[in-house]
């Protein structure tokens, strides 16, 4: 029976508007956990679960989960999620981990998941793949240096290796710039955009309204423009070991690019795949990359491109990817899974989307060829394979984004 | 009329639908709380089959809104007869502009669209809007400010408040991320592919005559096929169109004939790609767990 539908004697009465308002304390506290795990559950909601409680619903946990369920998920994720926190919070199953769930307050609801997921192996803090990596990427390494040596020493910041920006204030630096860079690319996209366009087709409903004066004789007429819609850009960057040297950077550079974009998504892959364009879109850089840099730290097990790439087509690409949208894979290439399924999700992804832009942080470094089998699996379908080790390279990319 | 909670999915099974329990909670609390219900899920889970049967248990007209790149106000909500407005300027040549143009922003000229249409029935048909992730976001901010106020302003002619509060339904293919504001607007509900049995009493409520242990065994073929890495997962109505073809041979037993399964089943496979991964054996697998 409904708590507050009861009609009864003036004790009971009483009796029944504390139960009435035990409910609804508990219900407004619900709403504050569903909030907690990234939920946006906002006072009509609550208004319309109340509403819900004072029905033949409310009777059983069977019939008033399916509502409050329709009534405060709003995404597929909440839904997968929900009956989760609904059993740990009414029915007392796993409460302490529920509590786990709404503690890692990461703004990004999948990262905060994977996060928790990978939990165990924070402690290894990224070193097993690291010396994986070392003989593989021994030679290059060893020629990245070399230049170094021979470099002159007026390089500007602009074109220096970014592994080597090695100075906090240098570091700061090259942040910003990349920030500005990002800004300019942005600014400059759009423009181009405006000049190219010139499909005009006529409007009949203003024309007309026009012309009543001249006696319908169209005269004057309007005109209608074609809605310029900027590229959207979509990256992929690898945080694993191989690359943590230029992961700090690029992160930056990410941040700066997914807020001055309004269409961007951004993901992050090690092992697995994170979506992590809600943590970006914290005004607050510091913050922002901090949350970031924590997720892309502290993970073992070397690279698995393919598999990240075949989590992202299936369960990303519908959402994020249109036809005029351009990926960017910010990789070395060097993956621990098989080429081959690399390999085919790289053919599925180019399927959907305008252009792949991948960019090798190793290109940079002399003699560079593109030899781990990975990379080879994967170049048949990346429209442009260009370097990133600096930040004239990626002002370079410019012009070719302006022209997709 | 409302619906009772109880007798929902009876009603619903009435009409031809076979609908889980969540779905039929998620219906009648549509009602009771006035709010549209957004659903989401793959495509070919049955989405559109819901404002569909919600129609039919109402016994109210299904207005539909077909969502697309570039939809606008004028294919949406309304529009203006250009030819019979340009007649009407030509017979009334010389009158004042004034009164010619109030003559032809009148209702006479105006030609509904299905938005407006859906405010203006006498009784409150189903709206439903259908992949709504296909318009853009500017479209989906209007379809927001309606579904709240349910009155539409045309400038030359007013405001037109809604006659009845349609109930209205909206699907999504998540081809792109909705607004949370029209989210948080609506109750929300993830349509799954349905279970063995729900599946099976589907094929047996479509296909006439068809037995029941082959429709099991037709969801169960099913259910396998979708858990293949497949590029296009077949959906109800692809399973209907089988079960269909299959019940036309006349056959009762999947098991006895794997070539006339196997041959079929470019009902449910609609790539090449899809067809040459299902090779004879893989069906023949597939078909030993039907068992």
């Amino acid at each position: 029976m409904s708590v507050a539908g009861r009609k009864s004697p003036q004790t009971r009465e009483s009796e029944n508007r504390s139960d009435w308002f035990a409910a609804r304390r508990r219900l407004a506290d619900f709403a504050r956990t569903l909030r907690d795990n990234g939920f946006k559950v906002g006072l009509a909601e609550s208004g319309d679960a109340l509403e819900i409680l004072t029905t033949p619903l409310a009777l059983r946990p069977s019939t008033l989960k399916p509502a409050l369920r329709s009534l405060f998920c709003a995404t597929h994720s909440d839904w997968q999620r929900f009956d989760e926190i609904f059993d740990a919070y009414w029915l007392g199953r796993g409460i302490g981990q529920a509590r786990m769930l709404a503690g890692s307050a990461l703004e990004g609801r999948a990262p905060a998941r994977h996060l928790k997921d990978v939990g165990p192996h924070a402690g290894t803090s990224g070193l097993p793949d690291h010396t994986q990596r070392r003989h593989d990427e021994g030679d290059a390494a060893g020629d990245g240096r070399g230049r170094r040596e021979g470099a002159s020493r007026f390089e500007n910041l602009a074109s220096t290796d970014l592994r080597h920006v090695v100075e906090p204030a240098d570091i700061a630096q090259a942040h910003a710039l990349a920030t500005r860079l990002s800004r300019v690319m942005r600014a400059r996209l759009v423009r181009r955009e405006r000049v190219r366009r010139r499909g005009r087709r006529l409007d009949l409903r203003r024309t007309i309204h026009r012309n009543v004066s001249h006696g319908g004789t169209l005269l004057d007429l309007a005109w209608r423009r074609r809605k310029i819609r900027p590229l959207r850009l979509v990256f992929l960057l690898d945080a694993s070991g191989s690359m943590s040297l230029y992961t700090a950077f690029f992160v930056r550079f990410l941040h700066g690019v997914v807020e001055a974009f309004r269409e961007s998504e951004a993901f992050v892959f090690h092992t697995r795949l994170a979506h992590v364009s809600a943590s970006l879109r914290d005004r607050d850089v510091t913050r922002a990359v901090d949350k970031l840099a924590l997720m892309a730290q502290g993970i073992g097990g070397g690279t698995k491109i393919g598999e990240s790439l075949a989590t992202f087509n299936r369960w990303h690409a519908r959402r994020v990817i249109n036809s005029r949208t351009a990926v960017m894979i910010v990789s070395d290439g060097y993956d621990t899974g098989a080429p081959e399924q690399l390999g085919e999700e790289m053919r599925r992804l180019r399927r959907r989307c305008r252009r792949i832009i991948w960019l090798n942080p190793l290109i940079g470094w002399r003699d560079y060829s593109p030899q781990a089998r990975g990379m080879q699996a994967a170049l048949p379908y990346v429209d442009l394979f260009a370097p990133a080790h600096n930040l004239e390279s990626l002002a370079a990319l410019e012009p070719y984004l302006a022209r997709i | 009329m409302s619906l009772n909670r109880d007798n929902i999915s009876d009603r619903l099974a009435a009409v031809g639908y076979i609908a889980d329990r969540d779905i039929a909670t998620a219906l009648w609390l549509m009602d009771f709380l006035k709010r549209p219900l957004l659903l989401e899920g793959e495509a070919g889970v049955g989405k559109t089959e819901v404002a569909k049967a919600l129609a039919a248990v109402h016994g109210a007209e299904l207005i539909r809104l077909q969502c697309y790149e570039g939809l606008d106000q004028n294919a949406a909500l309304y529009e203006w007869n250009y030819q019979r407005q340009l007649l009407a300027i030509k017979t009334r040549e010389g009158a004042d502009a004034d009164t010619i143009e109030e003559h032809i922003f009148s209702e006479r000229y105006l030609l509904e669209r299905p938005l407006l249409a859906a405010i203006r029935r006498e009784k409150p048909p189903v709206l439903l809007v259908d992949e709504v992730d296909r318009a853009d976001e500017e479209f989906e901010a209007f379809l927001l400010e309606l579904l709240s106020d349910f009155q539409v302003s045309i400038p030359e002619l007013g405001t037109i408040k809604a006659t009845s509060i349609p109930r209205v339904v909206l699907t999504s293919n998540g081809t792109r991320e909705l607004s949370d504001a029209l989210r948080r607007r609506c109750l929300y509900h993830y349509v799954d592919f349905p279970d063995v049995d729900r599946e099976a009493k589907i094929i047996i409520t479509r296909t006439p005559g068809i037995d029941t242990s082959l429709a099991l065994q037709i969801a169960r073929m099913v259910a396998s096929v979708r858990k293949e890495d497949l590029r296009k997962v077949p959906g109800v109505a692809e399973t209907l169109d089988w079960a269909a073809t299959l019940a036309g041979l006349d056959l009762h037993d999947l098991r006895q004939e794997p070539e006339v399964v196997h041959e079929t089943m470019l009902c449910l496979l609609k790539t090449r790609e899809d067809r040459s991964r299902l090779t004879r054996e893989v069906t023949e697998r597939l078909l030993g767990k039907v068992a």
